[in-house]
């Protein structure tokens, strides 16, 4: 890189390139457990305890109760310190570079929550009684307000283990109200074409029929076209704002006062919050009921695919149908003065979607997040975010045929392979954007760096794009090079599912 | 008010970090790069960026205070602080097992912890392989063909074995049989999830803690499309019948769906054995340490139903220089692509808690977890038979072989033996009018020995 700040980084393969771990044994990569060890333990009873053809080990109930053995690796710890830490460096994580993967907010996630999160006091079982976990039930209640005020909204659950979970809260909610004032008959929730695909399965899994709205040239929502698709069965319209496109709904107030007069509500998928912070709330839009999606509006660690929390947030004439149990302030403080905290079922309650009370380790970090940033912080994540979506998408030599755009954009590699330019940007050591949607976008590359990248980050980034760029189809075709794995065939993968490693030994 | 949180006002803003002045401390612009930056995009101010109707516009605050990382971390440990330190005895689905430090070091390296979803293998085969040997380990536990790489938790995953029975084209019908004694929690959920289908949940009895073979032959017929039972069931019995009742739902083609967990399925029938149709379950009993009920919905199913599995599975296939590598796979399934026709809405999982759990079984190896299991067995009536011994306290309650905890009778009131206990630093379910729920997972014997002490005090 230069110091001048100027354009002249060297992108050549020679200079600029990054290789990944790759062990290889006997012309494969690195064993499974399986391969290192299976040890049988077989399982007789005291009276019988025998052992032919492996490790016997007596047991206390009777054979008819039991299996008959058990076929395991069998690793000493040094065997597997380095077993998993070999896996590690065949992941590619925020740590190692940027990770902007559109619509999935793909921050640094501050170490010192895992810190806190792992404190032995939060160490508790749910069953416990109320007075003696006051601590939990305080955070827990301090985080419904915190993401009340920051969402606009009137109460809040922490239940939903992950958005889309969330998103199934908010569909539920809804069904309950519905019902609840006599209009069990509307079975319809809408859904822009350009929404996540979570929002229509969500609807489905809640029994709805979902009707796909297109959007209008410019990316937004088609007031025609919603105005056609609302009627008297309309339960709720879900909507990103801003939507996949990086645009904001700039007739959100319109489409709100629509979808409430025909008596539906209106669905937040807080999906993209992370463009708003300190600058709009979803409350204030109109919007009657939303999930936050943690993982990416605050940070917490996405842990290669889970797990995140899904808050819902609902506005004041919903509450009732929110899932139990909730947490509240006792009026009376207890004899010491200290505030005094109690889970309570709202009146109407849908029950429960979480065995206990969601994702416990992933809401402390959440937490932790908001109290670190305070407004000043969470309004400048935004403001950074932003910053970011603008400057690199001014960077790249990509066309991005959608505008005013916000904390990501969604450029078109045009003539060029979208999964094949993100399969070559991983040579260049960044992970690539999220490719081939929204379908809207031809080619689509769909860019969000975050706040977290500083600008040379962003040029090197930027570097990756326009190298990309300017290589040919067969070049693209055999990227990438330098991952620990070629390019992978996921036609036989899905042709021959093998799934286990018990799979792969009948095989053989 | 303590929860109520409001800015001081007075307070000067603090400096994030170092020489950088921008509010997020992990955004890392210098004020120069800031200029720069507005200057390339044609902007004045950062807030020219934002395309928001004034209308809309959010003027106000939230009214919550920057920290510094120290001050964050005194506030969490302080709130916190006010939960009480107990040894609990407390199970029913949630358990506290010792975690080794090889399993935090190891999942706490930031590229398993900070990776997303991987929808690039080739940047991305060591979580894969991860995951694909978390699905070898459950296919091994279960001897059921296929087990995905994670739903929420038990109660979630529950709910996903009745939709999947709902969409398999041998099952039909709308009842789903559970066992009247549950966790309400679970089957609440599972009303949730089955809300939006034509299934109904109904209730089959049970006798002394097991199945009622009888009362559940008798609810059977053309109309259920699954049979749940759970083995160890929520009063830490030891479910005889399993056989029997995959008999029963196979007769009518209902799916059988068994609730179990890893280490009891070290020890106990394995499911493929007694007709199990899906395994449901915690999945996080190895990994995760009490977390306020946070699991891992251990999800197992045949092969015959493949197609119609929620979730995410790793499969094996081969790299452009033929070598094996790892990649998702069968997502056709799934809500990215299949929208509302998917199998499932659930994307993001709880695969970080998978890799917890397999690498606990890992270092367990399997005579540990063999070992674990009968110690379960062992701990639970030896602990059983030194309350029975107690004045005031007879158990187990159920005349059954017992897995990790039980069921005590107590003459006193219940609840007033829990609150005198917690007065001596114990935490023990109420489960009835006189019946307290102990369980022995991960409390060690010297604290057994004291709870014994303890409960001869408060019980007589």
């Amino acid at each position: 890189m230069s110091d001048d700040g100027s354009d002249s980084r060297d992108t050549t393969p020679e200079q600029s390139r990054y290789d990944q771990a790759r062990y290889v044994e006997n012309g494969e990569y690195e064993p499974l457990l399986s391969e290192k060890d299976l040890t049988r333990i077989t399982i007789g009873s005291e009276d019988d305890g025998n052992g032919d053809d492996g490790e016997a080990t007596d047991s206390p109930l009777p054979d008819d109760l039991t299996r008959d053995a058990l076929e395991l690796p069998e690793l000493s710890e040094p065997e597997l310190a380095r077993h998993y830490t070999r896996l590690s460096q065949m992941i590619y994580g925020i740590d190692s570079g940027p990770y902007p993967l559109g619509s999935c907010t793909m921050k640094y996630n501050p170490k010192f929550t895992e810190d806190v999160a792992a404190l032995p006091s939060a160490a508790v079982h749910p069953d416990r009684s109320e007075a003696s976990v006051q601590g939990t039930l305080e955070l827990l209640y301090r985080l419904q307000d915190y993401l009340g005020r920051i969402g606009g909204m009137d109460a809040v659950t922490l239940q939903p283990p992950a958005g889309a979970a969330g998103e199934f809260v908010g569909i539920r909610v809804a069904s309950a109200y519905h019902e609840h004032n006599g209009e069990g008959h509307r079975d319809e929730v809408i859904v822009p074409e350009s929404a996540h695909g979570t929002n229509f399965a969500s609807a489905a899994l809640g029994g709805y029929n979902v009707v796909s709205l297109p959007s209008d040239d410019e990316g937004r929502v088609d007031l025609e076209a919603l105005e056609a698709a609302l009627s008297e069965n309309t339960a709720a319209l879900m909507l990103t704002n801003p939507n996949t496109l990086g645009l904001f709904e700039r007739d959100i107030t319109e489409i709100a006062e629509m979808v409430h007069d025909v008596g539906g509500l209106l669905y937040y998928d807080g999906a993209n919050l992370n463009a708003l912070l300190g600058r709009a709330r979803p409350g204030d839009m109109g919007f009657d009921v939303m999930h936050y999606n943690v993982h990416k509006t605050f940070a917490t660690p996405h842990g290669g695919g889970g797990p995140g929390a899904g808050p819902v947030g609902v506005v004041e004439k919903l509450a009732p149908f929110l899932p139990a149990p909730r947490v509240c302030e006792r009026s009376e403080p207890s004899q010491s003065g200290e505030p005094v905290y109690e889970r309570f079922d709202p009146e109407h309650t849908i029950g429960k979607v979480h065995g206990f009370d969601g994702n416990w380790l992933v809401l402390i970090k959440t937490f932790a997040y908001i109290a670190r940033l305070g407004d000043d912080g969470l309004a400048d994540a935004s403001a950074s975010a932003v910053l970011n979506a603008n400057y690199l998408a001014e960077q790249i030599d990509y066309d991005i045929p959608y505008g005013p755009f916000h904390h990501e954009f969604v450029a078109s590699a045009g003539e060029q392979d979208a999964a094949d330019v993100a399969k070559r940007m991983l040579d260049y050591g960044v992970h690539p954007p999220t490719t081939k949607w929204p379908e809207i976008v031809p080619e689509a590359l769909m860019t969000e760096p975050t706040e977290v990248e500083s600008k040379d980050t962003l040029d090197r980034l930027a570097a990756a794009f326009n190298a990309v760029a300017d290589e040919d189809a067969d070049t693209l075709e055999a990227a990438p090079e330098r991952t620990t794995a070629r390019r992978i065939d996921q036609t036989s993968a899905a042709r021959n599912p093998r799934l286990s490693w018990q799979a792969l030994e009948d095989d053989s | 008010m303590r929860g109520i949180e409001r800015r001081d006002r007075s307070r000067p803003p603090l400096v994030m970090h170092g020489s950088y002045t921008t509010g997020s401390p992990y955004a890392p612009h210098t004020a120069e790069d800031r200029t720069a930056m507005l200057e390339a995009v044609d902007a004045e101010t950062v807030e020219e960026l934002f395309d928001i109707p004034a209308a809309v516009r959010f003027d106000g605050q939230f009214d919550i205070d920057a920290r510094t990382e120290r001050e964050t971390r005194r506030l969490v440990r302080s709130v916190l602080g006010r939960n009480d330190d107990r040894t609990e005895l407390l199970g029913r689905g949630h358990y506290g097992y010792y975690i080794p430090s090889l399993v935090d070091h190891l999942a706490d390296r930031s590229e398993f912890l900070t990776s997303y979803t991987q929808y690039q293998p080739e940047i991305s085969q060591g979580f894969l392989q991860a995951l694909f040997e978390y699905q070898s380990l459950l296919v091994e536990l279960t001897g059921l063909e296929i087990a995905n790489c994670s739903i929420y938790d038990a109660a979630t995953a529950l709910g996903e074995a009745a939709t999947l029975a709902d969409r398999v084209r041998d099952t039909s019908g709308h009842r789903v049989l559970v066992p009247e004694r549950m966790r309400e929690e679970r089957k609440s959920t599972l009303e949730n999830y089955v809300a939006g289908t034509d299934l109904v949940v109904e209730t089959y009895p049970v006798d002394d803690g097991n199945v009622d073979l009888a009362g559940l032959e008798a609810a059977v017929d053309e109309d259920v499309v699954m049979v749940y039972a759970e083995s160890p069931t929520v009063r830490g019995t030891i479910e005889e019948q399993l056989g029997a009742i995959g008999d029963l739902a196979a007769d009518v083609n209902a799916f059988f769906a068994l609730g179990s967990d890893p280490i009891a399925l070290s020890l106990l029938e394995r499911p493929a054995d007694v007709g199990a149709d899906v395994v449901v379950g915690d999945a996080s009993v190895l990994g995760l340490p009490t977390s306020y009920g946070m699991g891992l919905g251990l999800f197992a199913t045949k092969e015959d139903y493949l197609r119609q599995v929620p979730g995410r599975l790793v499969g094996v296939s081969e790299d452009a220089t033929d070598r094996r590598a790892f990649t998702l796979t069968l997502q056709t399934r799934e809500q990215h692509i299949r929208r509302e026709r998917a199998t499932s809405n659930i994307c993001t999982n709880q695969a970080w808690v998978a890799l917890r759990t397999a690498i606990h079984a890992a270092v367990l190896g399997p005579s540990g977890m063999v070992d674990l299991a009968k110690r379960a067995v062992t701990r639970a009536e030896a602990l059983a038979e030194r309350v029975d011994d107690i004045v005031g306290v007879q158990a187990p309650v159920h005349d059954r072989r017992h897995f990790r905890e039980f069921v005590a009778h107590v003459d006193q009131p219940a609840s007033a033996v829990a609150e005198d206990l917690e007065r001596l630093g114990f935490a023990v379910h109420v489960v009835g009018d006189h019946e307290i729920q102990l369980c022995v997972a991960g409390v060690p014997d010297e604290e057994l020995d004291r709870f014994v002490e303890a409960l001869e005090e408060v019980a007589r």
